[in-house]
């Protein structure tokens, strides 16, 4: 019988819910990863296999794997450094699963990919000679916390094809496996003086969709984005939102009009607005927006969510899942329209991803 | 033979590690190695690929703070020291 699998990785180590089918019932197990900071896991459906980033602030970074669904875990690292160069590695950030390699992003930004199930790794690129890579590695200009190449965004079929976002500077795409590279900024909008136009751009979180792979939405740090032709070019989708900062997003599995954002206060804080919880979807494109917040904390609710702190699952009705700063999970069975709360008291969390397995 | 102490937080990450060991090693990098060879990826626990100690572990030889290349004698106690505290 199916279950549900929602991996949540915080500051404190890796935590799995493990759901019912029908998504009504979820039981915490963890933390793993000796508790680690963990800032990304993922499910890898051909393999059975679950990876999560993470970094401890003693012991340097790893990627840890469990194949057995959390019960034991191994970590390496072999291969994971810039032991030649100039960088220095401060932890990996992200990963992703295609094709059958697993993609790693580190600060400073360079992508790994391991191809025996990440038991050893292979540095793929450091994106050198793209426009802005004199800087983005500079640590006089990142902030607190700074996560390099962010982002991993594999394509679906195209086993050759892949972006990748360098946090506060551009979303890059390869299409021949990573040997070269170019930004797909086009139409973005930047609140700052840019020395080159192509690059400089504070992309916070991509995604494409299932159903039509032309399809892609962005969270900028200045506003939702919506691309028609794989990112090559992107139109501004903000109006109707109650600010236009926010971190994470996604989109649905079976209509590619379908996405959701939640909006954040762009200042200082980083919560949702005037302490009252919200996700916002679209259903037209972003032409309009919805406010949907049934279930979820109207008071006195102070919470962030991070870029990869929202997620999807691929049911005939999705469920979404989010995981806030302060430690909560948030789940809906019925596309974000109620929501209840399956986890209260975890530490604070970077990461949801939600897979069903048999 | 060197005794090395090891912190709390290394064990878990190695089946069989103990936190007291005895490593017949002529420097503290030797004995890193000699911990690597035993404990595939122990090494990069405690070092950074190219870039020596990691920035929050240090290393004590007989109490006083020491480097990679600090000798280690026969009676030497090595202490590894996981050294920052957080919340």
């Amino acid at each position: 019988m199916a279950k549900m699998l929602l991996l949540v990785g915080t500051r404190k180590g890796c935590f799995i819910l493990e759901g019912s089918g029908d998504r009504g019932k979820w039981k915490l197990r963890g933390p793993f990863c000796e508790g680690w900071p963990v800032f990304h896991a993922v499910y890898d459906e051909s393999s059975g296999s679950i990876f999560a980033a993470a970094a401890s602030e003693w012991h340097g970074s790893a990627v840890w794997r469990s194949d057995d669904l959390g019960e034991t875990w191994e970590h390496s690292s072999e291969g994971i450094g810039y032991p030649d160069g100039e960088l220095k590695l401060s932890k990996v950030s992200n990963v992703a699963v295609a094709h059958g390699r697993l993609l790693v992003g580190a600060e400073a930004a360079g992508l790994f990919e391991s191809r025996d199930g990440g038991r050893t790794f292979s540095l793929l690129t450091t994106l050198d000679g793209l426009p802005g890579r004199d800087k983005w590695n500079n640590p006089d200009s990142q902030p607190p916390g700074h996560l390099g190449l962010s982002a991993i965004l594999p394509h679906p079929t195209d086993s050759e094809r892949l972006w990748v976002i360098v946090q506060g500077h551009s979303t890059f795409e390869t299409t021949d496996g990573g040997a070269t590279w170019s930004p797909r900024n086009k139409g973005l909008r930047a609140d700052w003086p840019l020395e080159n136009p192509e690059v400089g751009y504070c992309v916070h979180k991509l995604v494409l969709s299932p159903t039509d792979h032309e399809r892609m939405y962005q969270q900028n740090h200045v506003g939702m984005h919506r691309s028609d032709d794989a990112g090559q070019s992107w139109v501004e989708i903000t109006d109707g939102l109650p600010t236009e900062f926010g971190f994470a997003a996604a989109v649905h599995p079976h209509d590619r009009d379908t996405f959701y954002v939640i909006p954040l206060d762009p200042g200082h804080t980083r919560c949702m607005l005037d302490g009252k919880a919200a996700v916002w979807r679209t259903r037209d494109a972003g032409e309009t927006w919805q406010r949907l917040d049934s279930g979820l904390p109207q008071h006195d609710a102070y919470v962030g969510v991070l870029r990869e702190g929202m997620a999807i699952d691929s049911l005939d009705t999705p469920g979404l899942y989010f995981g806030t700063s302060t430690g909560q999970v948030f789940a809906s069975a019925d596309e974000g329209d109620s929501w209840s709360a399956i986890a209260s008291y975890l530490p604070g969390i970077t990461s949801v991803e939600v897979a069903v397995v048999e | 033979m060197p005794e090395i102490y090891l912190p709390s937080t290394l064990p878990p990450l190695f089946p069989g590690l103990e936190r007291r060991l005895e490593i017949d090693a002529g420097t503290v990098a030797e004995a890193i190695e000699r911990l690597d060879e035993l404990w595939p990826g122990l090494g990069d626990r405690l070092c950074e690929p190219g870039h020596g100690l990691r920035r929050h572990i240090n290393v004590y030889v007989d109490r006083e703070r020491a480097a990679l290349d600090t000798p280690v004698h026969e009676s030497s106690r090595v202490d590894v020291i996981a050294a920052i505290s957080g919340g």
